[in-house]
């Protein structure tokens, strides 16, 4: 077992408990905390995977942009969504929760299944990539080429977000304005 | 090295536990947080396979445009929690269920 294995199942192991966690905690400031544990050890996943820059981003924009943005929108909504969190029965396994679960477990299995079906190591085109070196080796430094990239060949999309970023912008700065002094 | 299929499995992993808290979570914010669980296994699935393009990189570009797009995404939808709060006093999906007139 190489370190590289460990960090791999250790990081994975970090960010499996935690959305669990996430998603059992009855209290919600606990939950969204959490969420902040998976989404770092998810940019650690990221690195794993050899995509340094990627990682960087998510903990720039997830940590940094989404996750304050939630704080802040749990704390303006007051204190009566604590109260309707606490009148939840407190049962740690209850039966509403039932087909949820068994919904989330099938569908797991289903894709695992899926998964170890389609063998995703032997797929023809991820085979030509290792025999024709366009595998990316952990010596590589990918961000100039990111950028490269990013400017000629997906031009078109890169385009597209920047207009949908302010049509987002726009659309929020809409809704969350007063009513009636429109 | 680690192998695709193991990046897949957790990605699984992470989907099916978003899925979970989205059905049965009775708190807006939560759902929200489970949506993002989903967005982040599809980004995992993308970076994992980004791996073996090593000239065009289309996995981890995409995966960058995945996580501004989910930023836009939050944002409006806070905007929608919070009108929502303003209007109904609450954020349980379930209580939610007049028009505005």
């Amino acid at each position: 077992m190489t370190l590289v294995r460990v960090l791999f199942y250790f990081l994975s192991f970090i960010a499996i408990a935690s959305a669990l966690y996430a998603a059992s905690s009855k209290n919600l400031v606990r939950s969204i905390f959490v969420f902040f544990v998976t989404l770092f050890s998810l940019a650690g996943l990221y690195v794993l995977a050899l995509a340094d820059f990627v990682a960087v981003t998510q903990v720039v924009i997830y940590v940094g942009g989404i996750l304050v943005l939630i704080l802040f929108a749990f704390m303006l909504s007051g204190k009566e969504t604590l109260n309707v969190l606490q009148k939840q029965e407190g049962k740690f396994f209850s039966m509403k929760k039932l087909p949820a679960i068994l919904l989330a477990a099938v569908f797991f299995i289903v894709l695992t299944n899926v998964l170890f079906k389609a063998d995703a190591d032997n797929l023809p085109w991820v085979r030509d990539a290792i025999s024709f070196k366009n595998e990316i080796s952990p010596k590589d430094i990918m961000i100039d080429n990111i950028g490269v990239n990013l400017m000629t060949r997906y031009l078109l999309p890169f385009e597209a977000i920047s207009i949908l970023l302010l049509v987002a912008l726009v659309g929020a700065a809409h809704l969350s304005r007063k009513e009636g002094k429109a | 090295m680690i192998t695709l299929t193991d990046f897949l499995v957790v990605s699984a992993a992470l989907f099916c536990i978003g899925l979970y808290m989205t059905v049965s979570k009775r708190n807006a914010i939560q759902i929200l947080i489970g949506i993002e669980l989903i967005l982040n296994a599809a980004i995992l699935n993308l970076v994992a396979y980004g791996k073996y393009d090593k000239v065009n990189n289309s996995g981890q570009i995409f995966a960058l445009f995945a996580i501004v797009l989910a930023a836009a995404t939050t944002a409006v939808a806070l905007a929608i929690i919070l009108n929502v709060y303003r209007r109904y006093k609450t954020i349980d999906p379930n209580d939610i269920n007049k028009l505005k007139d």
